[in-house]
């Protein structure tokens, strides 16, 4: 079932469309389990922030980088993973996740020309931007004016996070599209 | 599939986005307005998981506890000091207590006291940290046919935890009582005055309304009130500590850090509503 077609191949075998819907799925796929783990008691301080910080960076990534495989449906839902894992007002992390989605689409064509450093910078931006809206929203929901503290240092964490974050997504992004390419 | 028209595809694509923006202040609102709903879908989740993050829980414990034991061997000679000091304080206190002991059971007897009925309690593991960023909160896994009821009370090996506040088939999540939606009911345990406790989200909850002329000494023990009905009276919660601003706050007997395991009490206490989830603090008692 390996057999290589040279030039034309006329319909893709089993294993390949197996391998183009895992290729398809890599990104929401793993930005769920990377949602999952972090929830895990790991114990460690700020860990709900985390949370937060990791799904738009992810989604920023991928938005960015490889929109075809970060559809909005996808955002959407992630993002109601997002919520019920971080016991937020519901609704709150689907909401900024869509709107960080759509910047990122948007920016798309002139970020993806620029340097890291730009593509950080815009990044953060969202972070801090989403931030404030989390606040503003989860103080109107809960009725409550709450501090701005926690928010602002999850718009610190994920500024933090990006970095690391990017270079790993990058490799497998990488990776992803040597094979499509092959 | 329903073949469409390049334009249409490219309109209907465009349109996503904005209709999923939309949708997601729609769930916000149907989060608001039916909360038992989201509550359901959080607990489904949270049973889901508990179980995994039960597993994991015992290799991360001794993770833990493997630094935490690197970290007192650096202070091991101090402690040992320390620890000889509070030991020789401890006996004599242990002498006191024994004697005061036999002395309140004797004049129990001469008062034909009735005694409290003995709370029945399940003993459950902490999973996870179950607050997220504006609440205090944590999930603990249950086995099936728990019994545990909305309202119970939780509290660890030293003193007061918080509450159950939702239920799910094989968890339950706890708020502690440094949640922001947290009202205690409280006494000063040697002025004998009443006070609420409010919680912050910080790691120590204030007290407010303490009646005038008895303020609240530093270093004074607090303990629950029967007040209202919700709590036993009696339970240790902390000791009055006052912060820099001079407002009185009550530092937690419990470990709320580092809860791994605590226990639920049935003290049959219905007279109070059960405290609510975090997001549904305004709502209607139902």
């Amino acid at each position: 079932m390996d057999e290589r077609f040279p030039g034309i191949r006329p319909q893709s075998s089993f294993w390949q469309r197996i391998d183009a819907f895992a290729r398809q799925s890599f990104a929401g796929a793993s930005t769920a389990l990377l949602l999952l783990t972090i929830a895990a008691p790991l114990g460690l301080p700020g860990q709900a922030q985390l949370l937060q910080a990791i799904a738009i960076a992810c989604i920023f990534f991928w938005s960015l980088f490889r929109p075809a495989c970060m559809a909005p449906p996808l955002v959407f839902l992630l993002g109601i993973l997002a919520d019920l894992l971080g016991f937020a007002p519901i609704g709150i992390n689907v909401l900024l996740l869509l709107i960080a989605h759509g910047l990122a689409l948007r920016w798309r064509r002139f970020l993806t020309r620029q340097g890291f450093l730009t593509v950080w910078l815009a990044f953060v931006l969202v972070a801090l931007g989403a931030a404030v809206l989390q606040w503003a929203l989860t103080c109107a929901l809960m009725l409550r004016l709450l501090s701005p503290v926690p928010v602002l240092f999850q718009a610190a964490l994920a500024a933090g996070i990006y970095p690391p974050l990017a270079v790993l997504l990058t490799r497998a992004h990488q990776a992803l599209a040597e094979h499509v390419d092959e | 599939m329903i073949r469409l028209s390049i334009q249409m595809r490219q309109a209907l694509s465009k349109l996503t986005l904005p209709v999923l923006i939309a949708a997601a202040f729609g769930l916000m609102l149907v989060g608001k307005a039916d909360t038992v709903l989201a509550e359901r879908a959080r607990m489904v989740l949270a049973d889901t998981l508990s179980p995994i993050y039960g597993l994991l829980a015992a290799p991360l414990a001794s993770v833990r506890s493997a630094i935490d034991n690197a970290q007192h061997l650096v202070t091991v000679f101090a402690d040992n000091v320390r620890l000889r000091e509070e030991n020789e304080r401890l006996r004599k206190w242990q002498a006191v207590a024994t004697a005061l002991d036999a002395e309140n059971a004797m004049l129990k007897a001469n008062l034909r006291w009735v005694p409290d009925p003995l709370p029945t309690y399940v003993t459950a593991r902490v999973v996870a940290d179950a607050g997220g960023i504006y609440a205090r909160a944590v999930l603990v896994s249950l086995g099936p046919n728990h019994g545990i009821a909305k309202g119970q009370i939780a509290l660890d090996d030293r003193g007061l935890v918080g509450r159950v506040t939702e239920i799910g088939g094989r968890s339950a999540r706890v708020l502690l009582l440094t949640d922001i939606n947290s009202r205690i009911p409280v006494i000063l345990e040697t002025s004998r005055a009443r006070a609420m406790l409010i919680g912050t989200n910080g790691n120590r909850p204030r007290l407010l309304h303490w009646p005038e002329g008895t303020q609240p000494a530093e270093g004074e023990r607090i303990v629950t009130s029967a007040e209202a009905n919700a709590f036993p009276a009696g339970l240790p919660i902390g000791v009055v500590r006052y912060s820099p601003g001079n407002i009185p706050e009550v530092e937690p007997a419990a470990r709320l850090d580092r809860l791994e395991v605590i226990r639920l009490f049935d003290y049959g206490m219905r007279g109070a509503a059960s405290p609510d989830a975090p997001n549904r603090s305004l709502d209607r008692r139902r």
